[in-house]
């Protein structure tokens, strides 16, 4: 156990890594074989993201891996440099690992269901682990140049995915936009490094943050940096990929997705938090995350409620949920000089919303896949008393729904109400578009759920039924999420959101020093 | 351990949730009370349309995701025709989306260094 403790970081992208090269030819054996692997590959990773974490949170230090360990001894001494490849994991990168392992888990099942019948899912598989593996590895590294190369193999993947139907052109045309962000972002991320590079000689991201002077050029690679990741991320006004891939991609994909814009949003706290940290203005730089974030809830919402495509409509709820994390953090940024008790809530409550949001949106997505693989259409206006047919579906799509838009008692209400409260006392302005815009989801979401469950069974919609358990189970599992992070969001904001916040917020020092030394 | 508590505010789902399943028995109760006398099929059972004559078939009956919120949007009609003007659908103004922003991020960022 101490040994896949130890070697967990590396495992995480590993396994995914070599399950994705190796489900083709598994796949050759059969479809049965091809799911046994691809099953156990998500499971033993679900496993090591949780005795990770359980290591991590314990500890309440950061775990260094050294790959081809026994060069050095960690924390170094004597002025070492750290050149070899380490992944450094505290307990955000450990919380961000348990909800890529929660949606990798959830999605695979229900892609076993969803891909049944159709060619092409040997390479579909292989591209959906490929992608887990790229978000476990942007999560886990501890070097820029990695986290580069682990974004670039979710941009392909997540890119191939998107327009994995190629039967489809608006999956094409989808695909291809997204590949030329993602491509853009990349670019602007690899100039970064490349600046901090030039600059310091370093890689690695506690040496780098070590010597960070807040120079022109640190200042540089910090804006190109912000604007990739927050455009990877989703953050308006540079999101208008997203709804095209979200709703493009097919279902268990846009939930994964998710995941990936909040490894960007993980990479991009990261660098504010652990990289520069206080050697840039912080109040500006979380005001400018502020101003994101508002602009992303709004627009994100606002352009939710006038969409007739059901997946387009859950695409833009899911844009304007990045706002709200961004939201909370920028808060705990813009505050993080003076660390006022609330700076600590909005971390929390931003934190908190990105694990809430993952289970909300993904099961969202999920029912959404189930409906119109139900019905044939995504037109909101084609639908109507789906309920009847899809009794368990429509319950699955009310409690994501309602729990995304805030209501009590679902996780989604326990992170916005920190959030909520935390940027009152920074702002009362912040508040108020933080809860007319969950109001509004409320509205979106209700307009969905009359157009396509409720109303008299309707002639074109008389045949639709439920899905197949294999595509039921793994809502019901994100509906337990849901409900039981609702209801006890006391728990694990304790044991796992506070420790993950504080790792961002207080943990710099700790970061760094994990690996050079006090 | 169920509950939050912010340092100026606090939340505690499971009262939240007892107090709700206390209103939906109330709410049982007072329906229970209610008149039983009334007419399956007739007019006393029909969906109420503003007095219009209520269709017969159910694809006439459904309200659909157009007919909610018109009124808003119509009302909002500034804001989502710039808003709507935004989102074209063409890559290279996605692209000028993401060059202009981070222009002005490294404007902000510059002014305040």
């Amino acid at each position: 156990m101490t040994a896949l403790t130890t070697h967990a970081p590396v495992l995480l992208i590993a396994i995914p890594l070599l399950g994705a090269f190796a489900t083709p030819l598994i796949g050759k054996l059969g479809r049965g074989a091809r799911n046994t692997l691809v099953g156990l590959v998500v499971l033993v990773v679900a496993g090591l993201a949780a005795l990770l974490a359980v290591d991590v949170f314990t500890a309440g230090a950061p775990t260094i891996y050294e790959m081809g360990g026994g060069t050095f001894t960690f924390p170094l001494s004597g002025g070492q440099v750290p050149v070899r490849i380490l992944f450094e994991v505290d307990s955000m990168s450990a919380f961000m690992g348990l909800i890529t392992a929660l949606i990798a888990l959830t999605g695979a099942f229900f892609s076993f269901s969803y891909w049944k019948d159709r060619s092409g899912s040997n390479l579909y598989f292989s591209l959906f682990l490929l992608l887990t593996a790229g978000i476990f590895g942007m999560q886990m590294t501890g070097d820029m140049f990695n986290f580069f190369v682990f974004l670039e193999i979710t941009s392909i993947a997540a890119a191939s995915l998107v327009g994995f139907r190629v039967w489809l052109k608006q999956s094409q045309e989808a695909g291809f936009k997204v590949m030329a962000m993602y491509t853009l972002s990349g670019l602007f991320v690899l100039l970064a490094i490349g600046l901090l590079y030039g600059q310091y000689g370093h890689l690695n991201i506690a040496a780098l943050a070590s010597r960070l002077t807040g120079s022109l050029t640190d200042v540089i690679a910090l804006g190109l940096l912000l604007t990739g990741l927050a455009m990877k991320a989703g953050a308006v006004p540079m999101h208008m990929w997203a709804p095209d891939a979200y709703g493009e991609a097919p279902a268990p994909t846009s939930a994964v997705l998710v995941a990936n814009s909040q490894a960007s949003l993980y990479g991009l706290f990261r660098v504010l938090f652990t990289l520069f940290g206080a050697s840039v203005s912080t109040g500006a730089v979380g005001w400018i995350l502020i101003v994101l974030a508002l602009l992303t809830i709004f627009v994100g919402v606002t352009m939710a409620l006038i969409q007739n495509d059901l997946k387009r409509l859950v695409a833009y709820g899911a844009v304007s949920q990045i706002g709200y994390m961004m939201l909370g953090v920028g808060v705990g940024l813009a505050v993080s000089a003076t660390k006022p008790e609330f700076g600590l809530v909005a971390m929390q409550g931003g934190i908190f919303h990105m694990l809430n949001d993952a289970a909300c949106v993904g099961l969202l997505f999920f029912a959404s896949g189930a409906v119109i693989r139900a019905s044939g259409t995504r037109d909101l206006n084609a639908m109507g008393g789906l309920a009847h047919g899809m009794k368990w579906t429509s319950v699955c799509f009310a409690i994501g729904a309602v729990a995304l838009a805030g209501v009590p008692p679902f996780n989604g209400f326990a992170s916005k109400f920190l959030i909520y409260e935390a940027a009152f006392k920074l702002s009362p302005f912040l508040a108020v578009i933080a809860v007319l815009s969950s109001i509004l989801l409320l509205a979106v979401f209700v307009k969905a759920f009359q157009a396509a469950f409720l109303g008299p069974r309707t002639t074109a919609m008389a045949h639709v039924t439920d899905p197949s358990p294999g595509m039921m189970l793994p809502m019901v599992a994100l509906v337990l999420v849901v409900v039981v992070f609702g209801l006890f969001p006391g728990f694990f904001v304790d044991h796992i959101v506070t420790p993950a916040a504080k790792a961002l917020w207080l943990g710099r020092d700790a970061y760094i020093n994990a690996v050079l030394g006090g | 351990m169920n509950g939050l508590t912010s340092g100026f505010g606090a939340w505690n789902p499971i009262a939240w949730a007892l107090l709700f399943v206390g209103i939906l028995v109330v709410s049982f109760i007072v329906r229970s009370l209610g008149n039983k006398g009334y007419k399956r099929g007739t007019g006393q059972t029909k969906v109420f349309l503003s007095g219009n004559e209520e269709p017969d078939t159910p694809d006439a009956l459904h309200v659909r995701g157009d007919h909610l919120y018109w009124g808003m949007i119509d009302g909002l009609s500034a804001y989502y025709r710039r808003v709507k003007a935004w989102h074209t659908g063409i890559l290279s103004d996605y692209v000028a989306w993401f060059v202009g922003v981070l222009g002005l991020v490294f404007v902000i960022l510059v002014l305040v260094r």
